[in-house]
């Protein structure tokens, strides 16, 4: 938004001095633009205070050696909290293991998201009743369903325990709790991919589909040549928030496992060392880096794939 | 929108106020104005009731001075511990009373939290009291809390599968080992979790076999011979037949659910198994018996580690002076008495153990008082949560011990955690 305004304030400015004759019509414009300041400006002030102002203070955090039980010894240490974080094997561990959830429940989600997205657009009676019952896992509370996954998969209380060979606990286990944890999270969230999906599939106009159809494609071919691509922006918009909300799990773990047996992602070692250890300074480093991993998500979807981020043009680009 | 009516913003107005209102309704909790003073009083979330009597009750002693309102905590501890650090941390004046778990006092005195207890009041709070008890409520040779309840496991076992109980580790193992191979239930059911629990299994151990976590000064891990002995009583544990398969993920409560449930010959646990187990399994009751908590050796019996809550004062209270006298009135013996009956809670006052009333409902009060009169302390420092971590952690699952190489890590991973240096994992 700031480069275009301040181009647009140059050109401005340039006019002004360039004309007399359109002095008047700029007078006006410049008006125009102060109004519209004035009017933003609240939401400005309000997003610099809740989303400016705690990032920032997060950032000088991560530059300060603070526990918040040893308060007098608090001080400057510039980036050795990075440092400590980046040389831990906890936080590769966390990583490595946030990736994986990643990747995984995305592409599992995408590819039943899209299946459900065409069941939805394709039902011709019952259609307001498949998409409620399609939406209901995401309308469940994340907390209250993760709480149901854990108690089925506990041996003694759980009917999906007693499907199991007798004394195993899937959950004490690190690949089988990880899988249950995606297993979790895809099912919660693919019906979500799948509500974006069906709004891209809209999109795609009838005749063009029609057209290949008499042209003699069969349906893998109409799928693969052509809706497929004329979808693509909805699809990488898609992907683009799915992946940035996985990269984040936290409620899912942090009620199925508790990050136990190398099960916790990157945000529950956060929460873990802000919140239980009180170590505000290594905690918002580990705040600070994922919000990097983040953006580095966010970024390589915008430019790499040419993802558009919500609300942009695309025919800027 | 120009043509917006007035009315038509009264839906913002109202959903301004809802968010509001309990931002505004959370000012000013405490010491409201003149006359009877409201002291909030934090502790865990106590089901029976005994709380909130002796809240009341206290409340009434006081004559209109002072009202203690009870604030539920949450139910973890580790939840219990998040909200008052976030409230002191903040300077809440509405946070009077605290009760704090054992391994709390040092950190919260030494962040500057909680106020001393001198004088009288620190007579009148350590009279009659279990030594073991006072010892976690002081750090740095100053008394920072009073002891509210005390805790400690006892061996539970079933004495038609077990005739006697056994009195070290080794043979309850092998006691086990035979019923399974009679194929009787055998499980020894104890804390496997990776949590608080698998740090007081490894101090009773460590601290029976003569150790220590940390050396006395708590400036450096101590670990050693012992911790290399109970960290491999531990990995035998699990990978014998004794163990449980849920082992890894037991926490107290599915101890007492496997016992009670019929395939477990042995449990470690806390007292409040008994009437749950008298409430549930009338047909196994009878059998149920209990024995102090077998030892790492047969000759030398085991050093409990001590549970339980004590009560703190915080240093922001507008109303210190009453706070302090309120604590006394919470935990005297009317009320400790109250909570050990009906909240199944085994007092800190030394002469409530011979107390008729308590006997009668608590059979093993005589083994709980040895237990405790013998009980070590977890280990005392500011950084006892990333010290807990570190030993957990290190620890899990038990299965994966290797005696000499975990401690060996551990001793590292101890030494950082008591800088509060790095991350925990």
């Amino acid at each position: 938004m700031s480069p275009s305004a301040e181009s647009a304030e140059a050109t401005g400015a340039a006019e002004a001095a360039a004309g007399r004759g359109r002095a008047e019509l700029s007078e006006g414009a410049r008006q125009e633009r102060r109004l519209g300041l004035l009017l933003c400006a609240p939401a400005v002030v309000v997003m610099v205070a809740v989303t400016a102002y705690p990032i920032a203070y997060a950032v000088y955090l991560s530059l300060q050696r603070y526990d918040l039980r040893f308060p007098g010894q608090a001080h400057w240490v510039g980036l050795s909290n990075y440092g400590a974080v980046l040389s831990s094997p906890f936080w590769w561990q966390a990583l490595w293991v946030t990736v994986l959830i990643t990747v995984v429940s995305v592409a599992v989600e995408l590819v039943l998201g899209m299946a459900l997205a065409l069941v939805m657009h394709r039902a011709v009676f019952g259609r307001g009743t498949v998409r409620t019952a399609v939406l209901i896992p995401y309308g469940i509370v994340t907390v209250v369903a993760a709480y149901s996954w854990q108690y089925a998969w506990t041996p003694g209380t759980g009917y999906l325990a007693a499907l199991l060979p007798a004394g195993s606990a899937p959950l004490t286990d690190q690949w089988q709790a990880i899988g249950l944890i995606i297993l979790a999270e895809v099912w919660k969230t693919t019906p979500f991919m799948a509500l974006l999906l069906l709004a891209g599939l809209a999109l795609v106009p009838g005749e063009t589909v029609r057209a290949a159809m008499v042209d003699g494609a069969n349906f893998w071919q109409r799928l693969r040549l052509v809706i497929l691509p004329l979808m693509k922006p909805a699809i990488l918009v898609a992907l683009l928030f799915r992946t940035l909300d996985a990269f984040r799990i936290f409620d899912n773990i942090y009620v199925l496992t508790g990050g136990s047996n190398d099960t916790g992602s990157v945000s529950i070692l956060g929460y873990d060392n802000l919140f239980t250890a009180l170590n505000l300074g290594i905690g918002s480093a580990i705040s600070v880096l994922i919000f990097l991993c983040v953006a580095v998500i966010a970024f390589c979807f915008i430019k790499i794939f040419g993802a558009s981020a919500p609300g942009g043009e695309p025919e800027r680009r | 929108m120009p043509d917006r009516s007035p009315r038509s913003r009264w839906p913002a107005v109202a959903a301004v106020l809802a968010v509001l209102a309990p931002v505004l309704g959370g000012c000013g909790s405490s010491g409201g104005g003149a006359g009877t003073v409201t002291l909030n009083w934090y502790n865990f979330p106590d089901d029976s009731g005994a709380l909130q009597q002796a809240a009341e009750r206290c409340s009434q002693a006081s004559q209109g001075r002072y009202v203690i309102r009870y604030n539920k905590l949450p139910r973890t501890s580790d939840g219990q511990r998040q909200q008052l650090v976030r409230r002191l941390a903040a300077h809440d004046a509405g946070v009077d009373i605290m009760g704090l778990d054992v391994t709390w006092p040092a950190e919260f005195a030494e962040a500057g939290w909680i106020r001393e207890w001198t004088g009288e009041r620190k007579q009148q709070a350590t009279a009659d009291t279990l030594d073991a008890a006072v010892r976690t409520a002081t750090w740095k040779d100053r008394l920072y809390a009073v002891p509210y309840n005390s805790n400690t496991q006892l061996l539970w076992y079933r004495d038609d599968l077990v005739p006697t109980p056994p009195k070290s580790w080794p043979e309850m193992l092998a006691q086990a080992e035979a019923l399974a191979k009679a194929g009787k239930p055998h499980y020894v059911e104890i804390q496997g979790a990776q949590y608080e629990g698998l740090t007081v299994w490894f101090n009773t151990l460590v601290t029976s076999a003569g150790g220590s976590i940390l050396t006395p000064d708590a400036q450096a891990p101590s670990l050693g011979p012992p911790a290399v002995v109970a960290a491999g009583i531990m990995h035998d544990t699990a990978v014998s037949a004794a163990a449980d398969p849920s082992l890894p993920n037991q926490m107290e409560d599915q101890n007492r659910l496997a016992m009670e449930s019929g395939t477990a010959a042995f449990e470690l646990n806390y007292p409040f198994v008994y009437p749950s187990m008298k409430a549930n399994q009338p047909d196994l009751f009878p059998h149920f018996k209990w024995a102090p908590y077998p030892g790492v050796t047969a000759d030398r019996p085991a050093t409990v580690t001590i549970g339980g809550i004590d009560l703190a004062v915080g240093t922001y209270t507008r109303q210190p002076d009453l706070a302090f006298e309120a604590t006394l009135c919470l935990r005297d013996r009317e009320n400790q008495l109250a909570n050990a009956l009906e909240g199944g809670l085994p007092p800190s006052l030394r002469s409530l153990y011979q107390a008729a009333e308590l006997t009668e409902s608590y059979p093993f009060a005589a083994d709980v008082l040895a237990a405790l009169d013998t009980a070590s302390v977890r280990p005392q420092t500011p950084a006892y949560q990333n010290v807990s971590i570190a030993i957990s952690h290190s620890l899990s699952p038990p299965a994966s011990i290797r005696p000499e190489s975990t401690i060996a890590d551990l001793r590292g991973q101890i030494q950082d955690a008591l800088g509060s240096k790095g991350l925990i994992p």
